[in-house]
C-alpha cells in the first residue's frame, strides 16, 4: 500500500514538474476567428425576457427581466491535446440576454481542430484586483459598468446577474414582486472571502469539434440553461430566497448554475 | 548679423521657459513622505503625481457634477476645516437630503491606508470614488453620466489633456486624478509630529505624561505614526440603531461581526462626532465609553476585556493628561492648507 502511495506521489510530482517546465507546445500557425455562442434557454424553452413564463422545481412561476454574466479566460485544446490560451487582455466578455451581439464571443486562435473548450464563469481574482487602468471595456468599473456588474462598496465584479418577477417574491420597496440574484465573490483581497469563480470545461467531441481555419468562422454553440440555477443540487425557492447577493447562500446558487452549460453543436 | 534678433528672441524664450519650469518645481513639490512615516501603501508607480493631475483631482473633488442633479460634491461631506469629515453630522445627508448610515471619515494620509470605508470593502484608493458617486443616498449618479458631463464641460477636456497628454476623458483617468489629490492630503504637521521629528518645542510635562499613558493603554490599536493599525475591531460600543455589522458584511466571517476599522486619532479636535455612526459627540463621551460604558459581545476585541474586566482603566488624573496628549495630534496646517481648498473658478 505504501509503495502505491509513493508511486502516486511521484507521479503527481512528475506531472506537476512537467507542467511547470515542459509546457506542451502551443498550436502554431496562422490565427483565425473562433466564435463561441451562448444561447440562453430555460429548461426546454428558448428564453424570452419579460414575456416568457416559467415554473421552477419549487413550483413557483416567474419571468426573467435581466440576465447577464461574465465569460473570461478562454482556452481551447486540440484533438491532439495541445492547448491554446487566448491572451488574457482579449478574453473578457459580458453576455447579455438583451443584446444579441453580446452572445457571440469572438476570439483569435491558431488554425486547428479543437475538442475541448474551457472558460471561467466570472472574473479571475488577479484581474479583479488589477490596477484600474488595466480593466478596460466590459471590465471598467469607472466608465463601462452601466450594466451594473460591479459592487463598489465591496470592490468586485458581479459574475452572474439574473432578475425577474414572481408572485412568490415579496413586494419590494418599488412595489414589484421582484427576485434578484447577483452572484460574485473572487476570494477577497485584504481578507479571504467567498469565491464563486467557476471554471467550466466542455468536451466538444460528441457535439462536434471546432475546425478553425482561415477564411471561415467556426461557431461553438453552447446552450445556457438558467433553470439550473433553481433546479440543481440545491432546490432554490424564490419565496425563501428572493434576493441573493453577497452572502453564503450565493455559493449554493453558483454551485447550481455551474452545470447550466451544454454543448449543442458546432457550425464549421 | 541680420539673424541676431531672432537668436536673441530664441534665447529669451529658452530663458523664460526655463524660469517658468523652475517656478513650477518650486510651487509643486509632489508627494513627500514625512520623515516619521513608513513607506506608503498606495502604488505611486501606477500613478505619477503631477501638478496638473493633482489640480484636476482637486477640481473633481469639489465638482458637484459628480452627483445626479449636480448638487453634491465630495467636498460637501468631506470638509477641509473638519479634516475632510462632515462636522456636526452623525451620518451625512447626500442627494435630496437622503441620509447615509455611517459617519463620514476623514480623508487624510490615504497613501498609507490598505483598505477604505469603515468596513474595508474597498481595497484600492483608485476604486473608492465610485462608491459615493453611485450610492443612491450619496450622489446617486452613474459613472457614464459623470463622464458625459465632464466631456461636455468647457474646462475639463483641456485639464485632462494637461494631466494625461490628450483630452480624452475616461473613468480610469478620472479615478487616477482624484487619487492624486487624495494621496497629497498628508497630515503630518501636528505638534506631535514636530516633537517626534525634533523640529519644535518638546511636549509639556502634562503632554509627555499623557503620551506615556497613551502608549500603555491606547497604542495597541492606535499605532503611531498614523494612530491606527488599519485593523478591524469591535470596540464594544454595542449594536447601533441600524444593526450595522461592519466588516462582516464584506467578509462574511462571523469573527468580523460588528468590527469596524480603527480610526486614526489625528485631528480629533476637528472630526467630531465619533465612531462609525457618529453616536458619540465629544471626546469625553469617547473616554467614558472606553473606561466604563463598554458592552460585552462575542466579538469584542480581547484587548478590551483583559482579566475578565471590561474597558480600559483610566483615573481622572490620567484622563486629563491623556486629553492633553491627544490635543497635540491636531494639525492646523492641514486644515488650512490652501492647496487642498476649493479654488476659484
Amino acid at each position: 500500500m505504501k509503495r502505491i502511495l509513493t508511486l502516486i506521489g511521484i507521479a503527481t510530482f512528475i506531472m506537476a514538474c512537467s507542467k511547470e517546465s515542459n509546457p506542451a507546445p502551443a498550436p502554431t500557425g496562422e490565427k483565425a476567428t473562433l466564435s463561441i455562442q451562448f444561447d440562453n434557454i430555460i429548461g426546454s424553452k428558448n428564453l424570452q425576457l419579460n414575456t416568457g413564463n416559467y415554473t421552477n422545481a419549487a413550483g413557483e412561476q416567474f419571468s426573467i427581466s435581466k440576465l447577464q454574466y461574465y465569460i473570461s479566460n478562454i482556452r481551447v485544446k486540440t484533438t491532439a491535446g495541445v492547448e491554446f490560451v487566448v491572451p488574457q487582455d482579449s478574453s473578457y466578455f459580458l453576455v447579455n440576454e438583451a443584446e444579441p451581439a453580446s452572445q457571440f464571443l469572438k476570439v483569435r486562435v491558431p488554425e486547428g481542430d479543437y475538442a475541448t473548450l474551457t472558460f471561467v464563469l466570472g472574473v479571475d481574482s488577479l484581474r479583479s484586483t488589477m490596477d484600474i487602468s488595466k480593466r478596460t471595456g466590459a471590465l471598467d468599473p469607472s466608465s463601462g459598468m452601466d450594466a451594473g456588474m460591479y459592487w463598489g462598496w465591496n470592490s468586485g465584479y458581479i459574475f452572474f446577474k439574473m432578475e425577474g418577477l414572481s408572485a412568490a417574491a415579496p413586494v419590494d420597496p418599488s412595489g414589484q414582486n421582484k427576485f434578484r440574484y447577483h452572484i460574485g465573490g473572487f476570494g477577497g483581497y485584504s481578507a479571504p472571502t467567498l469565491n464563486n469563480i467557476k471554471t467550466i470545461v466542455i468536451d466538444l467531441t460528441a457535439g462536434g469539434i471546432a475546425r478553425v481555419r482561415k477564411g471561415r468562422e467556426a461557431n461553438i454553440h453552447i446552450m445556457t440553461d438558467v433553470m439550473k440555477l433553481f433546479n440543481g443540487g440545491t432546490m432554490v425557492s424564490i419565496a425563501a430566497h428572493p434576493t441573493v447577493m453577497f452572502s453564503d447562500y450565493s455559493v449554493l446558487i453558483a454551485n447550481n448554475y455551474t452545470s447550466m452549460f451544454t454543448h449543442d453543436h458546432t457550425e464549421n | 548679423m541680420k539673424h541676431r534678433p531672432i537668436l536673441v528672441g530664441a534665447l529669451l524664450v529658452v530663458v523664460i521657459y526655463g524660469c517658468s519650469k523652475a517656478d513650477d518645481v518650486m510651487s509643486f513639490m509632489g508627494f513627500r513622505k514625512p520623515a516619521n512615516f513608513g513607506a506608503p501603501v498606495y502604488k505611486l508607480e501606477n500613478n505619477d503625481i503631477t501638478q496638473a493631475g493633482f489640480e484636476l483631482g482637486r477640481k473633481l473633488f469639489y465638482e458637484p457634477r459628480l452627483s445626479r442633479n449636480n448638487t453634491i460634491s465630495c467636498g460637501d461631506c468631506h470638509i477641509q476645516t473638519s479634516a475632510f469629515t462632515h462636522h456636526g453630522h452623525d451620518v451625512s445627508h447626500g442627494i435630496d437630503d437622503r441620509l447615509g448610515s455611517r459617519n463620514s471619515p476623514p480623508i487624510m494620509n490615504m497613501a498609507w491606508s490598505q483598505t477604505f470605508m469603515w468596513d474595508g470593502g474597498v481595497f484600492d484608493l483608485d476604486l473608492q470614488p465610485i462608491v459615493p458617486i453611485t450610492n443612491p443616498v450619496e450622489m446617486d449618479e452613474t459613472m457614464a453620466n459623470v463622464l458625459e458631463k465632464l466631456r461636455a464641460h468647457p474646462q475639463y477636456p483641456a485639464l485632462f489633456k494637461k494631466a494625461f497628454g490628450t483630452s480624452e476623458i475616461t473613468g480610469p483617468r478620472m479615478m487616477k486624478a482624484m487619487s492624486q489629490f487624495m494621496v497629497m492630503l498628508v497630515s503630518a504637521n501636528s505638534r506631535y509630529d514636530s516633537v517626534v521629528r525634533q523640529q519644535g518645542p518638546a511636549f509639556t510635562p502634562d503632554e509627555q505624561a499623557g503620551y506615556v499613558i497613551f502608549k500603555s493603554k491606547c497604542s495597541n490599536c492606535h499605532q503611531e505614526p498614523l494612530f491606527t493599525d488599519n485593523s478591524f475591531r469591535n470596540n464594544g460600543i454595542g449594536v447601533g440603531y441600524n444593526d450595522d455589522q461592519g466588516r462582516y458584511t464584506t467578509t462574511l466571517n462571523p469573527a468580523d461581526k460588528y468590527c469596524f476599522k480603527v480610526p486614526s486619532l489625528r485631528n480629533l479636535a476637528y472630526t467630531a462626532p465619533y465612531m462609525h455612526d457618529g453616536r458619540l459627540l465629544t471626546l469625553d463621551a469617547v473616554l467614558d465609553h472606553y473606561t466604563h460604558e463598554m458592552q460585552d459581545m462575542p466579538t469584542l476585541d480581547p484587548l478590551l476585556k483583559q482579566n475578565s474586566t471590561l474597558g480600559i482603566a483610566v483615573t481622572t488624573t490620567e484622563r486629563g493628561l491623556l486629553l492633553s496628549f491627544l490635543n497635540t495630534l491636531n494639525d492646523k496646517h492641514f486644515i488650512t492648507d490652501k492647496r487642498f481648498s476649493e479654488q476659484a473658478q
